[in-house]
């Protein structure tokens, strides 16, 4: 049946506001369920809503039973009869196993056993760790060499000696080298030619100081004046570190030290005499021929001597008299180098007469390292600015000698045959590997040194000044012994000459004395005979082998 | 007797030992010079490592049979020497250096 309600409105009415009223509902219809269907219900299979299917389970875990226990321990082995805590019962067990044959010889004979392992142990740390702490050391296997570069000659005709040699301070491979002739008549011809390539240097004129200066061309840019510079051949000359940059000093044979400025080169800016007895007498002085200057230590200075002697001395002080600070009697001959060594300032290495000596400031009397007196007089040395434990000698007879204290103290580790002349200066470069020295014929030669002799070692410096320290407490020990000697024998003697005053008065007749003064005298030859004849012996063995050695 | 004090004595007094101990086969200690707690600890465990060491021993070779066995830790030493049926003497020593 249709329910149909109908609504009916003009169209100009249409999309007009509506205006609802509310109004009492009507019963429109009104429909009943059809009660005969509802006796038989027709079953649908329906799902209300697609949604996933699930499940509910229940489970429960499988529980572990725990249970309390205590552990008794007990020791094993324990026969059942014995109560092990019982200590009686314990003992008498134990003291009847003691007793077992069969334990007693086990026993012995293990025992043995044990001995010799024991006793292998205390012999030797079989397992010990070798060399924990030691880093790997380079083994330099090659020998030590040095060789020839290099010869520089001299184009003058008149061959003069290489008196002196100095590197550039750069590092450069330039070498000024510095010509005269050490026969002093010829002063007159010498000729002022050097080889410079350094910038500024200074050179030793016969008894005047030269200055050059490369910058300005290769010519004498002034002569000090002949009235107030030296009176003999100037041997050495130093530049000074100072704030200006232009101070040297010089020493020469007649006994003075003169500072100058280079700048007045007229005359010099201070003077020192080497007069021993500090009056300042110039007849006494001492000639001076090495000069030693360090520029770590500016006030303080060492001149050698003609006579052997080292003078040390101090440059500020005020009075003359003052200024010679302490004296080193060195070598028998004239002192020809003084050099300190550049790593420790306070040993300083001076070449005379047939040997080399290191000495150590504090002890004045005699050095603390010497080496064997050679077969030529050591005419120079120097010390290697790499290596502190490296110095290098070169001699009258043409050979350059290189030393390695730690190595070898008696004899050099290498000795190189330069050139047939005598061998008169030598200088080594800044990194420690040419050296360069001069000869009398005018050469100067250039040489490398193998690095094993120009690199430096670990713990050098260490190991060196370790050893000087050893030596200096050595001589003091001697020093102090000989000064204990000499006490007592002071007091001897004074002792002695009381009883002999006593004595005097005493009963010796002329005849006894005289027969005692012959017994004496001949004792004495004798002595001195033997003495001769041993020494020569001495010297005969020496020369036969440095013969066969050289 | 006195052999076997005589010997105990020797090997006690020798440098670096620290201490001697005797078990016998069924791991009771008959003698010692250490504490009874360090004894029997020493005892217990010894005794299996050297039943052990044996069997290795003859395992490899039944000819041969272990003379003596080291324990050498950082610290000390032990030192074992089996006897027939009874592992016998151990040492405890401390290793020096040379």
């Amino acid at each position: 049946m249709e329910i149909v309600n109908v609504l009916m409105k003009r169209r100009s009415e249409f999309n007009r506001l509506r205006g609802f009223v509310d109004s009492d509902f009507k019963k429109l219809v009104d429909m009943s369920p059809d009660q005969s269907t509802s006796e038989q219900p027709i079953h649908k299979d329906q799902s209300v809503q697609a949604g996933q299917e699930m499940s509910e389970h229940e489970t429960n875990t499988v529980g572990l039973e725990f249970i309390s226990h205590g552990m008794n321990h007990v020791e094993g082995g324990w026969p059942k009869d014995i109560d092990h805590e019982n200590m009686e019962q314990a003992i008498r067990f134990r003291k009847k196993a003691g007793k077992n044959e069969a334990y007693i010889s086990s026993i012995l004979q293990l025992g043995s056993v044990m001995e010799l392992c024991i006793r292998q142990n205390n012999a030797i740390d079989k397992y010990e760790q070798y060399f924990e702490d030691e880093e790997e050391e380079e083994e330099n296997h090659n020998a030590p060499y040095a060789k020839t570069m290099n010869v520089l000659r001299d184009p003058h005709q008149v061959k003069r000696t290489v008196t002196s040699l100095s590197w550039s301070p750069d590092r450069g491979r330039k070498l000024a080298a510095a010509y005269s002739s050490v026969v002093f008549q010829q002063t007159s011809q010498l000729s002022t030619d050097s080889y410079i390539w350094d910038p500024t240097f200074l050179s030793l004129v016969g008894l005047c100081l030269a200055y050059w200066d490369t910058r300005r061309g290769c010519q004498t840019v002034a002569y000090s004046s002949v009235e107030h510079s030296h009176k003999d051949p100037v041997y050495k000359v130093i530049w000074l570190q100072s704030k200006t940059g232009t101070d040297a000093f010089s020493a020469s044979t007649d006994g003075q030290v003169l500072w100058w400025d280079v700048r007045k080169l007229s005359e010099p800016t201070e003077r020192l005499i080497l007069d021993l007895s500090k009056e300042g007498n110039l007849g006494r002085a001492l000639g001076g021929i090495s000069l030693e200057f360090e520029i770590t230590m500016p006030t303080k200075f060492m001149v050698g001597t003609e006579e052997g002697l080292i003078i040390s001395c101090n440059r500020k002080a005020k009075t003359p008299a003052e200024k010679i600070v302490c004296t080193y009697d060195g070598h028998r001959g004239s002192v020809y180098a003084v050099q300190r060594n550049p790593f420790l300032p306070k040993n300083f290495l001076t070449v005379g007469d047939w040997c080399a000596r290191i000495w150590s400031e504090d002890i004045k009397e005699s050095s603390i390292i010497n080496t064997k007196n050679g077969v030529s007089e050591l005419m120079d040395a120097c010390w290697s600015p790499v290596r502190p434990s490296v110095f290098f000698t070169v001699k009258m007879n043409g050979v350059l000698d290189i030393w390695d204290i730690l190595f070898n103290q008696s004899d050099p580790t290498l000795s190189v045959k330069v050139c047939d002349g005598g061998l008169y200066s030598i200088r080594v470069e800044e990194n420690g590997r040419l050296v360069a020295c001069g000869s009398e014929k005018g050469e100067a030669t250039l040489l490398e040194i193998s690095s094993g002799l120009s690199v430096p070692q670990k713990n050098e410096k260490s190991l060196v000044a370790a050893m000087f320290e050893r030596e200096t407490k050595r001589e003091k020990i001697l020093m102090g012994r000989q000064r204990e000697i000499r006490l007592k024998e002071r007091c001897r003697s004074e002792q002695s000459r009381e009883e002999e005053v006593v004595r005097e008065d005493g009963e010796e007749s002329p005849q006894e004395l005289l027969a005692r003064a012959e017994k004496d005298f001949y004792s004495m030859v004798e002595v001195e005979l033997k003495r001769r004849r041993k020494g020569k012996d001495l010297i005969q063995g020496q020369v036969v082998s440095e013969d066969k050695q050289t | 007797m006195a052999d076997v004090e005589e010997t105990l004595k020797r090997i006690q007094s020798q440098k670096g030992v620290q201490g001697v101990i005797i078990v016998n086969s069924e791991g009771i200690p008959i003698k010692t010079t250490l504490d009874n707690t360090s004894t029997v600890q020493y005892a217990g465990l010894i005794q299996q490592l050297v039943l052990m060491a044996r069997s290795t021993v003859r395992e490899l070779d039944p000819q041969n049979d272990l003379t003596f066995l080291r324990v050498r830790s950082k610290k000390n030493e032990i030192m074992i020497a089996p006897g027939e049926g009874r592992p016998g003497t151990k040492v405890r020593a401390s290793p020096q250096k040379c």
